[in-house]
C-alpha cells in the first residue's frame, strides 16, 4: 500500500476508535472490554510470542493491580479520581516488582516448566486471595462507584483502555525494533547460544516480565473498577478464562508480531459476544471448538497464514530494515 | 498448632489420615500415569485428561441409572473411554502431535473446554452419585474406618499399574510404544506406524482415566467440572516423578494424597490447594537450583 | 402488480404494524441474567423455571392489571455463566440496549452483588429471590428487594435448636462444641457469620472452622478432624456438591455427630441418592409445601407443587418457589402503583405486605424480607419433616442422631 493510501487508513482507524462510544453507545463496554483483550494479547506476545517463554500466569499481575488499586481506593479516602489514578500507579509499581521477584526464581525455568509453574502461580494467587480476609477472601472486593453522571463512567472506562492500550502497543513497538526486541528473539530462538554470546539473558527475560507486568497491573486497576466486583477466582485471578484467552488471542492474530495479537485480540472478543449473543447456553462449547480451530488450523495464527500466502504483501522485506522498524515487525526466523 | 497435637497424641487419626490420602493418592497415581505415558510417548500434555476422569464417571452413572451395579461401570468405562480416546486422537490430537508442545497444550486444552461443556449441555451441572453397594469397615473401636471401595480402588490402581508395566515391557505393542518415545523418527524408519501407536497410547490413557473416574462417582461425586483438580494433581505428579519414571509416579501419586490430606487437616480445608501448588513451584525451582545453573558473562 | 393486489399488500403491512405496535404495548418486559452454564446452572434452571410458571399463570389468567389496562409479562433472558462480570455486563445491557426497566434476580449472592450497583445506578428496580448474602443490604441500594430470607438465617435455627436440646438435657449450652465447614464463597461465608454470631451468643466453643475451597472434591481432611474432636454438632454449607460430599463421606467414614445441618439438601437430592444414610440430617430451606401459605394465584403452597411438578415433572426445589414469588411481587406491585414508571414502581415494592404461597413477604428499609422465618427439616424415615421454628413444626426432633455403628 502506498504512504497516501496508510495515511488515510489511519486517519480513518483513529476517527473510528475515538467516534466510536459517540456513534455506537450500546457497545461502549463491549468496546472496553476490546481494548482490554488487546492489553491481555500484547502483555502476552512479549513472553510468549517474542521470548519464547509461554506464560500461563500472566493473570497473576492483572490480580495484584486489581486488588492493589481497590483497596487504595477503599482505604485512602481520596477522591475517586485521586485515589484511582494513585491506586493505578501503586498497582504498576507492585506488579513490576512481583515480577521481577518472582522472575528471579522462574526464569530460570526453560519451556513446559515454566509454563507449569506459571500455571500455579497463576492458581495459587487465586487461592491466596480467597483466603485472605483483608482483601474480602472468598467474597471479593467492590470497589467504590464511579461518581458523575450517567454514561460518564462507559466513557471513562473506554478511554481509559484505549489509551492504556495504545500506549502499551507504541512502547513494545519501541521496544521491539531496538535491541531490547533482538536480545528476546535471540532468546526465543536459542538462549544458550543467546548466553554464550554474552547477552545478559536474566536481565532481559526479567526486564521482559516487568514490562508486562507493569500494563498487566494497571489493566487490572481498571478492570477491577469496570466490572464493579473484584472475585478473586473469577475476576482478579482468572487464569481459566482471561488468562487463557491471552494466550489463544495472541496465537490466532499471529504471535511474535506486533499487530497479531491486536488482531487476534479483535476476532477472538467479537467471536466470543456473537457466540454469546446467539449461541446461549452453547457458547462455551463453541468457544471450545473454536479453540481446537485456531490451534488445529491456524498455528501460526492469521497473520502467519496471511504472511505464507501472500508474501509479496505482507512478508518483510529482509533488506528494507529501517521500514520494517517503522512497521515495528520482526522478520520470522 | 493443636491439629498437629491431635496428629501426634491420637496415632489412631493418624493413621486414618494417612491412610485416606494414600487411597486417595492411589486414583491420583493411576491418573498421572495416563499423563506420563501421553506425555513421554506423544510429547502432549493432555489437558483433557481430567475430563476423560469425569466421563468415565458418567460411565458409572449410567450404569446406576440403568439399574446395574456401578461396579461393572468400571471395565466398561475403560472401555468405552479407550474408544473415545482413539476417536478423539484421530480428530484432533493427531493435527498437533508434532507441533510444538505448548500448541498441543492449547488444543488439548481447547478439547477440555468443549468436552466439559457438552456434558454439562447434557447432564446438567448436578452433582452426582453413583452406589458401589460396598460398605465401610471399621477397625480398632470404630477409630479407624476404611470405605472398601476406596481398597478396591487401591488394588485397582496396582492391578493396572502391574499389567501396564508388563505389557509395554513385553508386549509388540508395548515395544512399539517405547520405541515411538524414545525416537519417533527412528521408529518410522523401522516400520512403527507411528500414528497408530499414538492413536493407542491416547486411547489407553483416555481408559486408565475413565477406569478412575467410575471409581471416583461411586466413591466421591461427579460433576461437569471436577476435571481441573484432576488434572493438576496429575500434572503435578508427572512433573515431579519426571517422565517414564513409573514407581516415581506412584509414589508421588500416593505421596501427594497423603501429603494433601495432611495439609488440610494441619491447616485447614482453605489452604489445601495453596500448599500443593506451593510445593510444586517450590520443588520445581529448587530441582532447577540444583541443577546449578551458573551464568557467566563475558564482560 | 394489479390493484387487488397492491390493497391486499397494504392491508397485510398495516395490519401487521398495528398488531405488533398492540403487542409491544400490551407487554410489560422484564429482564433476567441467569446462571444457565457454569457452577450455578442446576440452581440456576430451577430459577428460570420458576419465573417461567409464574408467567405462564399471571398471563393465563389475564395478565396484569395496571391503570384499566392489561399486560402480559414477558421476560428477556440472558446466560450469565455463573460469572459475576458477566452478570453485570449483561445487566448493562439489558438496561441500555434492550431497554428493559424492571430486573428479576440472578441466582447466587456473588452475582446479585455484582449486578446490583448496575441497577442502582439506572434507577431499576430489582427483585430477586435468590441471593440471600446480607452484604447486599447494608450498602444503602434503593432498588434492590429480596423475597427470600437472607442467609445469616440459614443455619442459626439449628445452633438455637442445639442449644435448646442441651438445656432439656440438663446440660449448658456453654459446653457445646460447634464445628463448621462452609465453602469459600460469599453465600456460603454469610451463612457462617450467622452461625458464629449465634454460637458466640450462647458461649458455645468452635473447634473447627474450616472454609473449603470451592473446587474441593474430598473432605476426609475437616471429617477425619471431626471424628478426633467430637464436636456435639456439625454445620456445613457449600451448595449442592458440599451437600452431596458431607452426607457421602460421613456415611462412608462413619463419623457420628449429634446433630448435622447443612444447606442445599433438596438441590443435592441427597434423599434420593442416600436413602438411609440421610437420616437425621438437618436441612435449612426457605420454603415448605406443607406450609400453609397460599396467594390468588397459584394457590396453596401444595397447589403451587402440583402445578410445578406437572409442568417439569419434578418436585419445586425453593429456588424455583422464591422466583416466581420474586414475578409475584412485581405483579401486586404494578397493580397497586397503577403505572409502569420505574420510580412509582420502586416505590410500590417498598410498601409490600402480602402473602404468597412462598411465604409472607415485607421488605424492610434496606430491601429484605422481615416476614418470613427460615424452615428446618429433619430427614425421617427417608422424609423431610418440618422441625423448626417450632410455631410451624411438623414433627419432632431426633436428637442426638444416632451413632453409625447402631443403625
Amino acid at each position: 500500500m502506498n504512504r497516501q493510501g496508510m495515511l488515510i487508513l489511519a486517519v480513518l482507524g483513529v476517527g473510528a476508535v475515538i467516534g466510536a462510544p459517540f456513534a455506537i453507545p450500546a457497545y461502549i463496554t463491549q468496546l472496553s472490554f476490546l481494548w482490554l483483550m488487546v492489553l491481555f494479547a500484547l502483555t502476552w506476545d512479549i513472553m510468549g510470542g517474542q521470548m519464547g517463554y509461554n506464560s500461563f500466569g500472566n493473570i497473576f499481575f492483572f490480580g495484584i493491580g486489581a486488588y492493589v488499586c481497590a483497596v487504595i481506593q477503599r482505604d485512602a479516602g481520596l477522591d475517586w479520581h485521586v485515589a484511582f489514578f494513585i491506586g493505578m500507579a501503586a498497582a504498576a509499581a507492585l506488579g513490576v516488582i512481583a515480577a521481577a521477584i518472582l522472575g528471579s526464581g522462574m526464569l530460570g525455568l526453560r519451556g513446559q516448566y515454566f509454563a507449569i509453574a506459571t500455571l500455579g502461580l497463576g492458581i495459587a494467587g487465586g487461592e491466596i486471595a480467597s483466603g485472605w480476609d483483608y482483601i474480602g477472601a472468598g467474597s471479593g472486593l467492590v470497589p467504590p462507584l464511579y461518581p458523575g453522571v450517567l454514561g460518564a463512567r462507559e466513557m471513562f472506562f473506554y478511554f481509559l483502555f484505549l489509551v492504556l492500550a495504545i500506549i502499551c502497543f507504541f512502547t513494545l513497538r519501541r521496544l521491539y525494533s531496538g535491541r531490547f526486541g533482538l536480545a528476546i528473539n535471540a532468546i526465543r530462538d536459542d538462549e544458550d547460544k543467546a548466553e554464550s554470546m554474552g547477552l545478559h539473558t536474566t536481565r532481559y527475560k526479567t526486564i521482559a516480565w516487568c514490562v508486562s507486568a507493569f500494563f498487566l497491573a494497571m489493566a487490572g486497576a481498571g478492570a477491577g473498577n469496570m466490572i464493579g466486583f473484584i472475585d478473586p477466582r473469577d475476576v482478579a485471578f482468572a487464569g481459566l478464562t482471561f488468562g487463557v484467552w491471552m494466550v489463544l488471542m495472541a496465537i490466532l492474530g499471529g504471535k511474535g508480531t506486533l499487530w497479531g495479537p491486536v488482531l487476534g485480540a479483535a476476532i477472538f472478543h467479537i467471536t466470543q459476544e456473537l457466540f454469546w449473543t446467539y449461541l446461549l447456553g452453547w457458547q462455551r462449547v463453541a468457544l471450545g471448538l473454536l479453540i481446537i480451530v485456531i490451534v488445529v488450523f491456524f498455528p501460526t495464527g492469521i497473520l502467519g497464514w496471511v504472511r505464507e500466502r501472500y508474501p509479496e504483501k505482507f512478508g518483510q522485506a529482509v533488506d528494507a530494515e529501517a521500514q520494517g522498524a517503522a512497521m515495528g515487525e520482526k522478520a520470522e526466523p | 498448632m493443636d491439629n498437629v497435637l491431635i496428629l501426634v497424641n491420637q496415632p489412631v487419626i493418624f493413621l486414618q489420615v494417612a491412610i485416606d490420602g494414600i487411597l486417595f493418592g492411589s486414583i491420583l497415581a493411576l491418573v498421572a500415569y495416563g499423563m506420563a505415558l501421553v506425555w513421554g510417548v506423544m510429547k502432549v500434555i493432555n489437558i483433557a485428561q481430567g475430563e476423560f476422569v469425569m466421563l468415565g464417571g458418567y460411565v458409572a452413572l449410567k450404569f446406576a441409572d440403568a439399574g446395574l451395579s456401578p461396579l461393572w461401570a468400571v471395565p466398561a468405562a475403560t472401555v468405552i473411554l479407550f474408544a473415545v480416546g482413539w476417536i478423539l486422537y484421530w480428530l484432533v490430537v493427531r493435527w498437533v502431535v508434532d507441533k510444538d508442545i505448548f500448541i498441543s497444550l492449547l488444543a488439548t486444552f481447547g478439547l477440555s473446554i468443549f468436552l466439559q461443556q457438552i456434558v454439562n449441555q447434557i447432564f446438567s451441572a448436578d452433582v452426582r452419585t453413583a452406589e458401589s453397594g460396598l460398605v465401610s469397615r471399621s477397625f480398632l473401636d470404630d477409630r479407624l474406618v476404611v470405605a472398601e471401595i476406596k481398597v478396591l480402588a487401591f488394588v485397582l490402581a496396582a492391578i493396572v499399574g502391574g499389567i501396564l508395566w508388563v505389557f509395554l515391557a513385553r508386549s509388540r505393542l508395548g515395544q512399539a510404544i517405547r520405541a515411538t518415545a524414545q525416537n519417533a523418527r527412528a521408529a518410522r524408519i523401522m516400520g512403527v506406524d507411528t500414528n497408530h501407536v499414538y492413536a493407542m497410547t491416547f486411547g489407553l490413557n483416555a481408559a486408565i482415566c475413565g477406569g478412575a473416574g467410575a471409581l471416583v462417582a461411586m466413591t466421591w461425586v461427579i460433576h461437569p467440572y471436577l476435571g481441573l483438580s484432576y488434572l493438576v494433581r496429575s500434572f503435578m505428579i508427572v512433573v515431579v516423578a519426571g517422565l517414564g519414571n513409573l514407581p516415581g509416579v506412584i509414589v508421588a501419586g500416593l505421596g501427594l494424597g497423603a501429603a494433601e490430606n495432611f495439609a488440610g487437616f494441619v491447616f485447614g480445608a482453605e489452604y489445601q490447594a495453596a500448599f500443593i501448588f506451593s510445593l510444586l513451584v517450590v520443588i520445581l525451582v529448587w530441582r532447577n537450583w540444583r541443577l546449578g545453573r551458573q551464568r557467566r558473562y563475558l564482560k | 402488480m394489479s390493484t387487488p393486489f397492491n390493497t391486499v399488500l397494504v392491508a397485510t403491512v398495516a395490519i401487521s404494524l398495528v398488531a405488533a405496535a398492540g403487542a409491544k404495548a400490551d407487554t410489560i418486559v422484564l429482564g433476567a441474567a441467569v446462571s444457565l452454564t457454569g457452577k450455578y446452572s442446576t440452581a440456576g434452571n430451577h430459577t428460570k423455571k420458576g419465573y417461567d410458571l409464574a408467567v405462564t399463570r399471571v398471563n393465563e389468567r389475564g395478565g396484569v392489571k395496571v391503570g384499566g389496562k392489561s399486560y402480559k409479562l414477558k421476560i428477556i433472558y440472558y446466560d450469565d455463566e455463573s460469572t459475576p462480570a458477566r452478570g453485570a455486563q449483561l445487566a448493562e445491557r439489558l438496561i441500555k440496549q434492550d431497554k428493559v426497566k424492571y430486573l428479576l434476580g440472578p441466582y447466587s449472592s456473588g452475582l446479585t452483588k455484582a449486578i446490583a450497583p448496575v441497577t442502582e445506578k439506572y434507577k431499576v428496580p430489582m427483585v430477586e429471590g435468590n441471593g440471600a448474602s446480607l452484604s447486599l443490604f447494608n450498602k444503602g441500594y434503593k432498588y434492590l428487594f429480596a423475597v427470600l430470607s437472607t442467609t445469616q438465617f440459614y443455619l442459626k435455627e439449628a445452633i438455637n435448636l442445639a442449644a435448646e436440646q442441651a438445656k432439656k438435657t440438663g446440660r449448658d449450652p456453654k459446653t457445646l462444641k460447634v464445628a463448621m465447614a462452609f465453602e469459600n464463597d460469599p453465600f456460603s461465608q454469610d451463612v457462617r457469620a450467622g452461625v458464629v454470631e449465634d454460637a458466640k451468643r450462647h458461649g458455645m466453643k468452635i473447634v473447627i472452622d474450616d472454609k473449603l475451597p470451592p473446587e474441593i472434591n474430598d473432605m476426609s481432611a475437616t471429617l477425619a478432624k471431626v471424628r478426633a474432636l467430637k464436636p456435639d454438632i456439625l454445620l456445613v454449607s457449600g451448595h449442592s456438591k458440599g451437600a452431596a460430599l458431607v452426607v457421602r463421606q460421613v456415611a462412608a467414614m462413619k463419623v457420628s455427630v449429634p446433630m448435622l445441618a447443612i444447606t442445599h439438601c433438596d438441590s443435592a437430592k441427597v434423599i434420593k441418592k442416600f436413602k438411609v444414610k440421610a437420616n437425621f440430617i438437618l436441612c435449612a430451606s426457605q420454603w415448605d409445601r406443607s406450609l400453609s401459605y397460599k396467594d390468588g394465584w397459584f394457590g396453596t403452597a401444595e397447589q403451587y407443587a402440583q402445578l410445578f411438578e406437572k409442568t417439569y415433572k419434578y418436585s419445586p426445589p425453593y429456588q424455583a418457589a422464591e422466583s416466581s414469588a420474586a414475578v409475584l411481587t412485581f405483579v401486586d406491585a404494578f397493580q397497586r402503583s397503577g403505572s409502569l414508571d420505574p420510580e412509582k414502581l420502586r416505590n410500590a415494592l417498598a410498601a409490600t405486605k402480602m402473602q404468597t404461597f412462598y411465604g409472607n413477604i415485607k421488605f424492610d428499609s434496606t430491601g429484605k424480607n422481615i416476614a418470613k422465618p427460615m424452615v428446618l427439616y429433619q430427614i425421617q424415615d427417608g422424609k423431610y419433616k418440618v422441625v423448626a421454628p417450632l410455631k410451624w413444626a411438623t414433627s419432632k426432633l431426633i436428637h442426638p442422631a444416632p451413632k453409625w455403628n447402631k443403625r
